[in-house]
Order: structure tokens, then C-alpha cells, then sequence
């Protein structure tokens, strides 16, 4: 299997703060990582990092061989093949569903109008919003944003998707939808970076889930292993506190 | 009081002087703009000197009354530029009012523009940034459209006071409306009347901009579009 990301010995600290304290994790082809664990664990932090919305104090990220974290490299370029999906959506509030998605194609001259445009369509469909194209992010649900967010990463054609609490601030009967969508794309074999709070997703959709607590991995494995088997007392303490409140 | 004979004799000259206004006003509004604009983009670059500039900037402006700018540019710079330039250097008060009020919109646009660009939610930056857009086209393509909606209604007041600042002008001797009143008053005494009419005048041409704005507005309301 090909290593996609490879994170070494990854430190971040905001000011006195650390928030990440060593982190090593590398992800492979197709392989689907959830990351899980208590707010404030630094998950989002973690994740950022592996598109340089935040930059690294110190250790390394290599994405497909390059190692991202040095200061000289085209950050924009390595951005191209990583989507990111954001908690609170974040579509262009003054564009339209589709030009929203078509912006980035055409902007880094990746597709022609037309091409984008068709693609744009494609992507729709697949989210399941094609007649909402020509609507303003304003009109539509929550669900219905997050999902047109999604199309809007794979507008680039990514190799990597990089979801950053995606169902969060969702009404729960939405939750299922922007699910659904992801889990359609994991079995088209993306490579996912996953922070989140759904378990039922993490369990059922992950090939690993990563157990982050204090900026460190406290506990990395199968599904199977972190729900029935957790080793540590740190997530046995904090499925038992997640999974007791559903 | 007789209205009947100001509006016979003082509406032609009335008419000329708020053609004045009106074009220093447009005029001094454009350049504002750009002004305001580079000013803005200034306080906003990565370079401390640019910064410091913009800052000085908006710092004198805001900082001295405009008639005393309007004195400084209308009497006192030719007074320099002759002695260090050009001898027979002239400015006349046309030109001297569309130097003060832009230099004077333009630092106050420069900080509303300001203002407008850092109420653009970060989300946004971040989302263009994600998909690989530089720092540049992400300005370009999310920041300065959203921002230039947050904008319109501060711009909108901004007009409207550069507007009304054209009055003050008539000190230096622009021949605007204000002046072209003081004129007629002075042999008439028709002070009520007259000054009633210049009332007129502005709120006429002020409600032509607000009209326009309200449409410009409406345009780019894109937060409310197509929910009818």
C-alpha cells in the first residue's frame, strides 16, 4: 500500500500554548482515518496542519513524497489535491451553488468554463442537489450546504479529503445525508481524514480510528479494537462519556 | 419674503452653481474611491512602510478640520510651488476643492473599506485558500466582492458627506451653489427664500444618490436574492 500522508513528530503551539505534542500518523491509499476524541484535544488543529491552514512549530508532513512543511514549496499547488470540507460549510456567499464549485477549476485554469460547468453538474448530481445549481448557499439547509461543499473540494479532483467536524453544526436530521455522501465517496476509494464526533460513522466507515486527547494520539486502531477493545484508560474513559450520552 | 421673485431671478444662477456641486462632488467621489482604495490595500500589505504611510495618512485628515486643508492646498501650496518650482505656478478653486475633498474621502473610505474587509468571515479565506487559490486571487475573487457589499451603506453616508462638504468650499471662492446664494443675497437681501431654494437643491441631488445607491445596493444583495 502507498503511504498518501506521512506525519512525523508533529508539534503546533499557539503562543505558551501547546496544542500538538508529538503527533506520528501516516496515511495510506483509499485508507479512511477517523480522529476522534474530547474538544479542545486539538483534532481541527491536527488536521489543519495537513493543508498548512495552520503552520506546523515543528516536525514534518509529507504528502505523496513532498514534504510540505518546508517554507520554499508552492503551498497552492499541494492545496490543489487535498479538499478540505469545513464545520461551518464555508461556500462563497455571493456565488451561486455552481459557481461556487466551478470557481477554483476555472480561477487555476485546471478545466475550461464549459468543462467546469459540466462537472459542476456532475458533482451535483452525485450529492444529489442538481436543482439547487443555481441557488444561493443562503437558500439552502444546512445539510444541503455541507453537501455542495463536498462537491466543491472534489471540483479539483483531490486524492486526498481532508473533513474538519463536517456534521457538527448540523441539525440532526441532517446529519444522515452529509454521511451518506461521505460514505459513498469512501467506497470509491478516497483517502479521508475524518475529525469527528459521529462514533456510528467512525465505526462503521474507518478503516482506522485515531483517538486524540491533550495534542496527543492516545490510541490508534480498527474500529474494532478502539470500540469493543480500547487498551487505554484515557478512551475507555471517553467512549464511555460519548457513547453513555446517546 | 418673496419667493415668487427669488425663484424668477436666482433659480438660473442657483442652476450653475449646482451644476458645480454636483460635478466636483462626482469627480472628488471617483478619485476618493481610488484613493481610498490604494490607502486601504496599504494599511492592509505586509510592508511597514506602506502601512506607516496609509497611516499618516488617515492620521492628518481625520485629524485637521477641511477648511483648514482646503486653506492649506488652496493658498498655501501654490505659495510653495511657486517659490520652489514654477514661478507663475496658479491653482484656481476648482482644482483645490477636488484635491481637498478627495484627499479628504479618501481617508475616510480607505478605513471603511477597511472595516468591510475584515468583517468578511475568515471561513471564506480559508475555503478559497483550501482549494489552492493564492492569497492574491482569494482577495480578488471572495474577499473584495463580499466586502464591497458590506461597504455600500458606509460609502453611500461617505457620498452623501462629501456631498454636503462641497458647501464649504465656497470659502476659497468655488462657485458653487453656497456661493452663487451669497452673491444673490448680498444685493437682493432675500436671505430666507434664497437659502430655502439652496436647501432644495441638495436634498435634490442627495435623493438622485440614495435612489441610486438603494438600486446599486439591491444589485449586490446577494444574501437575499431570489427569495421572492
Amino acid at each position: 500500500m502507498t503511504e498518501k500522508v506521512i506525519i512525523k513528530n508533529l508539534h503546533k503551539s499557539f503562543g505558551e500554548l501547546q496544542v500538538l505534542r508529538g503527533i506520528d500518523l501516516t496515511v495510506n491509499e483509499g485508507e479512511v482515518v477517523c480522529i476522534i476524541g474530547p474538544s479542545g484535544g486539538g483534532k481541527s488543529t491536527f488536521l489543519r496542519c495537513m493543508n498548512r491552514l495552520e503552520e506546523a512549530t515543528d516536525g514534518q508532513i509529507i504528502v505523496d513524497g513532498t514534504e510540505i512543511t518546508s517554507p520554499k514549496l508552492d503551498i497552492n499547488k499541494i492545496r490543489e489535491n487535498i479538499g478540505m470540507v469545513f464545520q461551518s460549510f464555508n461556500l462563497f456567499a455571493h456565488l451561486t451553488v455552481i459557481k461556487n464549485i466551478m470557481l477554483a477549476p476555472v480561477d487555476l485554469k485546471k478545466m475550461s468554463k464549459d468543462e467546469a460547468e459540466k462537472r459542476a453538474l456532475e458533482l451535483l448530481a452525485r450529492v444529489g442537489l442538481e436543482d439547487k445549481a443555481h441557488a444561493y448557499p443562503h437558500q439552502l439547509s444546512g445539510g444541503q450546504q455541507q453537501r455542495v461543499a463536498i462537491a466543491r473540494a472534489l471540483a479539483m479532483n483531490p486524492d486526498i479529503m481532508l473533513f474538519d467536524e463536517p456534521t457538527s453544526a448540523l441539525d440532526p436530521e441532517m446529519v444522515g445525508e452529509v454521511l451518506n455522501v461521505m460514505k459513498e465517496l469512501a467506497e470509491g476509494g478516497m483517502t479521508m481524514v475524518v475529525v469527528t464526533h459521529e462514533m456510528g460513522f467512525a465505526r462503521d466507515v474507518a478503516d482506522r480510528v485515531v483517538l486524540m486527547a491533550d495534542g496527543s494520539i492516545v490510541e490508534m486502531g480498527t474500529p474494532e479494537e478502539i470500540f469493543n477493545n480500547p487498551k487505554e484508560d484515557r478512551t475507555k474513559e471517553f467512549l464511555a462519556r460519548v457513547l453513555e450520552a446517546k | 419674503m418673496d419667493f415668487g421673485r427669488v425663484l424668477s431671478e436666482a433659480t438660473p444662477l442657483l442652476i450653475q452653481g449646482l451644476g458645480i456641486t454636483v460635478v466636483i462632488s462626482l469627480i472628488s467621489i471617483a478619485i476618493g474611491m481610488v484613493i481610498g482604495f490604494v490607502s486601504c490595500m496599504c494599511s492592509l500589505s505586509k510592508s511597514r512602510v506602506l502601512r506607516a504611510i496609509a497611516g499618516v495618512y488617515i492620521w492628518i485628515i481625520r485629524g485637521t478640520p477641511m477648511i483648514v486643508q482646503a486653506f492649506i492646498i488652496y493658498f498655501g501650496l501654490p505659495q510653495v510651488i511657486q517659490q520652489l518650482i514654477s514661478p507663475n505656478f496658479r491653482m484656481d478653486a476648482f482644482t483645490a476643492g477636488v484635491i481637498t475633498l478627495s484627499l479628504n474621502g479618501g481617508a475616510y473610505i480607505s478605513e471603511i473599506f477597511r472595516a468591510a474587509i475584515s468583517a468578511v468571515p475568515k471561513g471564506q479565506v480559508e475555503a478559497a485558500r483550501s482549494l489552492g487559490l493564492s492569497s492574491m486571487r482569494t482577495t480578488m475573487k471572495i474577499v473584495l466582492p463580499q466586502a464591497f457589499k458590506i461597504a455600500i451603506p458606509s460609502l453611500v453616508n461617505q457620498f452623501i458627506i462629501t456631498v454636503k462638504d462641497t458647501s464649504i468650499l465656497s470659502v476659497i471662492g468655488l462657485a458653487d451653489v453656497v456661493n452663487k446664494a451669497k452673491v444673490y443675497v448680498g444685493s437682493s437681501y432675500q436671505f430666507f427664500a434664497t437659502y430655502i431654494l439652496v436647501a432644495v437643491c441638495y436634498l435634490a441631488f442627495i435623493s438622485v444618490l440614495m435612489l441610486i445607491s438603494k438600486y446599486v445596493e439591491k444589485k449586490f444583495n446577494y444574501d437575499r436574492k431570489g427569495n421572492n
